[in-house]
């Protein structure tokens, strides 16, 4: 075998030459994302989380093999960023309720998510209507989080040499769809190591999800002493001596409030320094005073969250979107994929328990009207940050929060740092 | 059945049943042993291959940008209305409307392909003319559009390469006084350009084929042209394809090659059968075939491998996964084509117009053509114009000739040009105070398409076609690609709802420049550069555009649009 040096970030590197760059990076002490490279299947090249610049051009790191003299970068702030980019896109292509999701946990693109800190997505949701199919045999298919990686297409075949799986259409209308025949002919073996090279929770296997319970997932704990620093976030001087913090939840399940509380007697000595105004904590209808922080649950599905997150910008020198449903509409965006005028008819007119004819679409004018979709808060006003989870860990909150109104640093430990 | 051959296979069922059934994609599966699925993915890749059956007329409306300021909007509803059908839906026994990309008519469009018959200069009336026509049970083939385009513009002074009198075999003759390696040594020397939009040297491309030993190779003529609005391989095709099938067979000589491939996009399949009777005449004056003009072993043949509409495919890289029957993905590169092409083997990929050059600097010396255009890019290049000029239609131009003589009096007569879109959606834009650009390779390059759009176009709705286009035409295979330019359309159409701040426009540039910095092949990394540069250029527009900044920290929301859907429906619901 022959070795050969080659520069990472400027370091010299040495590694097997041909290796895959990949390898060669990780043996060399430095990590690229991937997500669908595959051990020994040729370059997929497909999701772009890798990229690299190769000699000055931006190439897809899994498909460089290792050349002497190669100069390679890896961790430059536009790289960086635009691995971010890309894995942001996957989320606002797909629809990924990570909450209800089976694979949540021991899923390689959320994990890759927290990997490089992603508390909400640059770009707008699509909210494309995409397709969840459980006509075959053992699997069932999930558009909604399916990321086109490709690895289920090139490496499940049935024993006699078929393909099970291919793409069809193309642009973003693409989509991964199973052959019935070839299907049947696998085994529960072979299926379950479909579903377990499936990047995503896109390939299922029925019967054989939520088999681990939270905490024994792969991605809960995370490398040892991981942290996500608290970086661009506004640091807020206040002459008031107890610092004011109201709350509310817009479209949302108070789980995020619920969290809240969970810091238990912590919460007595954040009282000791903060005040509650308006918030459910203190049934404060108003705002008596103008406050430090407003925490936002949920997002806007009707006129009076949009008010009231209008008001809260008016009073609040900072506004934290607590929880997905208020960073990009979470779980109540469920219905985005789906004309507001269907979700509607099917709740009140063609339900089971509407007699026809019997019952109408509530309308009144002292309640407030139902939007088209449900809208994250960054939609509709300016928001300062953004707290993941569903709901957020409590720590994560009131580190946040302590971190806004206090001159202490803090920072986010991995396991805190969560999307479910 | 090899799997090169399952484009034409899928073409005979589409051609007899107006679809491929799914009886039809299991037969096929028998054949290549492999699962249906794999079948179904090839079908549903490409735009002209239908799942389901359509009726007796399939009628594609071009959608591109210059057809829909010429009336496509009236066109298009001239055609429901008179057919009682939707576009881009099933149809009826008799008809089945669907939008399409540029079909290369845009010196004519509006523009349609009716059974694949073209339809030019289409106006509502026209429209009912055509149905009543196919209504009276008459062949759309005996009523087609004669399309073949007017050149407008020939360089004086003996200066014309491509367009000068022409007659069949003069280059070949002249070629094969030389050897192989003299050949490729004139075309290095002659510093030719590809013209399907790469630039790159036609010589190196040669030599580099010609040095990988195999025993066999393959010279393709890319006639893909899928750029919106370039049109002129269509229009060599139609006046010089003698000259095209000359400069295969050289590059066939030059670099040991045997076979030539014509890859034809789909919507040029009314050239088909006059492409084929000049390949017989070749053959019949010993210019193709076995042993031609007597040179012992020189055996040269071509065939025609029509595509199934896809843009992708006009990549060098994509055409030829094309021609082994698979998916327009551009695959993962590790070797050039003219090491590892076609069938794994030495090939040598070359644009309609290329091959055209190569011929007549065969022909014509190298020397002479050196003495025309400028010192990087000597020699003429064809040119497609149209939008808003007098004249649309070809011209051949010197390089050096600038924008500004495009767009004369003397040339295309513009009117009031506005911004000047070269080289199509994955060129560059440019606004008024450039153009005195000049086209060569020390300024701006061409591809070939070249549309001109006057003061009273609205910029927001060409992006958003060339956006919907690239939308549509990604391969679908990366990312950044794939989810990026849908993720730019939806920031162009929140633009055009009015809803614009100075965010934005700086998130199409960072977006655009991420999309660019990492998609995998020339479609997503040219994908945002019209919308990144005329948000540069024609500020004056844009800044027009922004919502002035109230000073609260909203964002602009559009309440209205937000609350229509609800009140609509409750109007129509209350009991
Ligand atoms: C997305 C994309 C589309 C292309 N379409 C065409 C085309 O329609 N016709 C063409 O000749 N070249 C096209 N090209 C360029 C080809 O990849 C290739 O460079 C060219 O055919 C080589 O021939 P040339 O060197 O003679 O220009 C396209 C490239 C890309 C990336
Ligand atoms: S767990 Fe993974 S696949 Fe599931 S919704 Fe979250 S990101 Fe998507
Ligand atoms: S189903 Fe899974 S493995 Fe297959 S392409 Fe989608 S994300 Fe990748
Ligand atoms: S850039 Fe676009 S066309 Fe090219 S491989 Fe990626 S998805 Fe396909
Ligand atoms: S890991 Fe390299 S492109 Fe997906």
């Amino acid at each position: 075998m022959e070795n050969i040096t080659f520069k990472l970030d400027g370091r010299i590197c040495t590694a097997e030459k041909g290796l895959n760059l990949i390898e060669a990076a990780k043996q060399n002490g430095i990590f690229i994302p991937t997500l669908c490279h595959f051990k020994h299947l040729n370059p997929l090249g497909s999701c772009r989380v890798c990229t690299v610049n190769l000699n000055g051009r931006s190439v897809a790191g899994c498909t460089i093999q290792v050349q002497e003299g190669m100069d390679i970068e890896v961790n430059t702030i536009e790289l960086l960023d635009t691995r971010k980019a890309i894995l942001e896109m996957m989320f606002v292509e797909g629809n990924h309720f990570c909450p209800s999701c089976e694979k949540s946990g021991d899923c390689q693109m959320q994990n890759l998510g927290y990997e490089t800190g992603i508390r909400f997505t640059r770009f707008p949701h699509l909210f494309v209507d995409r397709l969840v199919d459980a006509r075959p045999e053992r699997i069932v298919i999930n558009q909604n989080r399916c990321i086109k990686c490709k690895r289920c297409i090139e490496e499940v075949k049935t024993a006699d040499g078929y393909n099970v799986f291919s793409f069809t259409e193309r642009g973003n209308s693409t989509k991964v769809s199973i052959d019935y025949k070839q299907e049947a002919k696998l085994s529960e073996i072979e299926a379950e190591r479909a579903m377990q090279i499936c990047p995503t929770g896109s390939i299922l296997v029925k019967g054989k999800t939520f088999s681990k319970p939270f905490g024994d997932r792969q991605f809960d704990l995370g490398p040892e002493g991981k942290l996500f620093s608290l970086d661009k976030i506004k640091k807020h001087r206040t002459k008031n001596k107890k610092k004011r913090i109201a709350t509310t939840s817009l479209a949302g399940c108070f789980g995020c409030h619920m969290s809240m509380l969970d810091i238990d007697l912590g919460l007595l000595d954040l009282l000791e320094v903060v005040e509650f105004n308006k918030s459910p904590l203190t049934d404060l209808k108003n705002f008596t005073e103008h406050c430090d922080i407003g925490l936002i649950e949920g997002g806007c599905c009707n006129t009076n969250n949009i008010e009231v997150l209008r008001e809260f910008r008016k009073h609040c020198d900072i506004l934290v979107s607590v929880g997905e449903c208020a960073i990009w509409g979470g779980l109540p965006a469920i219905r985005n994929t789906f004309p507001l005028e269907e979700c509607l008819r099917e709740a009140y007119l063609e339900s089971m328990t509407s007699e026809e004819g019997a019952t109408i679409i509530p309308n009144h004018e002292d309640i407030p009207k139902i939007l088209n979709k449900v809208y994250s808060n960054h939609e509709v006003v300016k928001i300062d940050y953004h707290i993941p989870g569903c709901p957020p860990n409590a720590n994560h909150i009131w580190n946040v929060v302590k971190h806004i109104l206090f001159e202490e640093e803090y920072s986010i430990a991995y396991p805190e740092f969560k999307y479910d | 059945m090899e799997r090169i051959h399952l484009l034409n296979k899928l073409w005979e069922y589409q051609h007899q049943f107006g679809y491929i059934s799914k009886k039809a994609i299991s037969e096929i599966s028998i054949l290549l042993n492999v699962s249906a699925i794999e079948i179904e993915s090839v079908i549903s890749f490409y735009h002209f291959f239908q799942k389901n059956p359509t009726g007796k007329h399939t009628i594609y409306l071009s959608n591109n940008i210059i057809s829909e300021l010429k009336g496509f909007a009236e066109v298009k509803t001239a055609f429901e209305k008179e057919t009682g059908c939707t576009f881009n839906e099933l149809g009826n026994e008799e008809f089945s409307l669907f939008e399409t990309s540029c079909i290369g008519l845009n010196d004519q469009s509006p523009a349609a392909l009716i059974n694949f018959q073209p339809f030019a200069d289409l106006t509502p009336k026209k429209v009912s003319l055509i149905i009543q026509k196919i209504r009276n049970g008459e062949n759309v083939i005996n009523f087609a559009s004669k399309v073949k385009s007017k050149i407008h513009f020939i360089p004086t002074n003996n200066k014309a390469v491509i367009f000068k009198p022409y007659e069949i075999g003069t280059s070949i003759k002249e070629g094969l006084k030389y050897t192989p390696q003299q050949i490729i040594d004139k075309i290095s020397k002659s510093k030719l350009l590809g013209c399907g939009g790469a630039f790159f040297e036609v010589g190196y491309k040669w030599q580099s084929c010609k040095n990988n030993e195999a025993d066999a190779k393959y010279i393709i003529c890319n006639a893909d042209e899928g750029e919106p609005g370039t049109f002129k391989d269509r229009a060599l095709l139609q006046h010089l394809p003698g000259l095209v099938i000359e400069g295969m067979i050289l590059a066939g000589y030059a670099t040991g090659a045997r076979e030539g491939i014509f890859y034809l996009r789909a919507e040029y399949q009314f050239l088909l059968k006059e492409l084929e009777q000049q390949i017989k005449q070749f053959h019949d004056k010993n210019l193709l075939g076995k042993n031609i003009q007597e040179i012992e072993g020189f055996n040269f043949e071509i065939r025609i491998q029509l595509g199934g509409g896809s843009y992708v495919c006009g990549a060098a890289s994509a055409l030829i996964e094309s021609l082994e029957g698979r998916r327009g993905e551009p695959p993962v590169r590790t070797w050039s084509a003219t090491k590892y092409g076609f069938k794994n083997k030495p090939t040598v990929v070359n644009n309609v117009e290329t091959l055209a050059y190569a011929s007549r600097i065969i022909e014509l010396g190298e020397d002479f053509f050196l003495t025309i255009g400028t010192p990087k890019s000597p020699g003429t290049k064809l040119i497609s114009i149209s939008g808003d000029v007098a004249k649309p239609g070809i011209y051949e131009i010197e390089y050096g000739t600038t924008i500004g003589d495009l767009l004369s009096i003397e040339m295309s007569q513009a009117t009031s040009p506005y911004l000047v879109q070269v080289s199509g959606p994955s060129g560059e834009c440019l606004n008024t105070t450039e153009f005195n650009r000049k086209i060569c390779k020390e300024d701006i390059l061409c591809g070939g398409s070249f549309m001109v759009f006057n003061r009273n176009r609205d910029i927001l709705q060409i992006l958003r076609n060339f956006m919907e286009f690239f939308k549509e035409e990604s391969c679908g295979v990366c990312t950044p690609c794939r989810a990026g330019n849908f993720i730019l359309t939806e920031k162009v159409k929140k633009i055009q709802r009015g809803l614009c701040t100075q965010e934005d426009l700086d998130e199409i540039q960072q977006w655009g420049n991420i999309i660019k910095l990492s998609s995998r092949c020339g479609l997503g990394k040219a994908s945002p550069n019209a919308l990144i540069m005329a948000t540069e250029k024609f500020k004056d527009y844009f800044n027009v555009k922004i919502a002035p900044n109230n000073g609260n920290q909203n964002v602009e929301f559009d309440m209205e649009n937000a609350i229509y859907e609800f009140d609509s429906l409750i109007k129509d619901t209350q009991l």
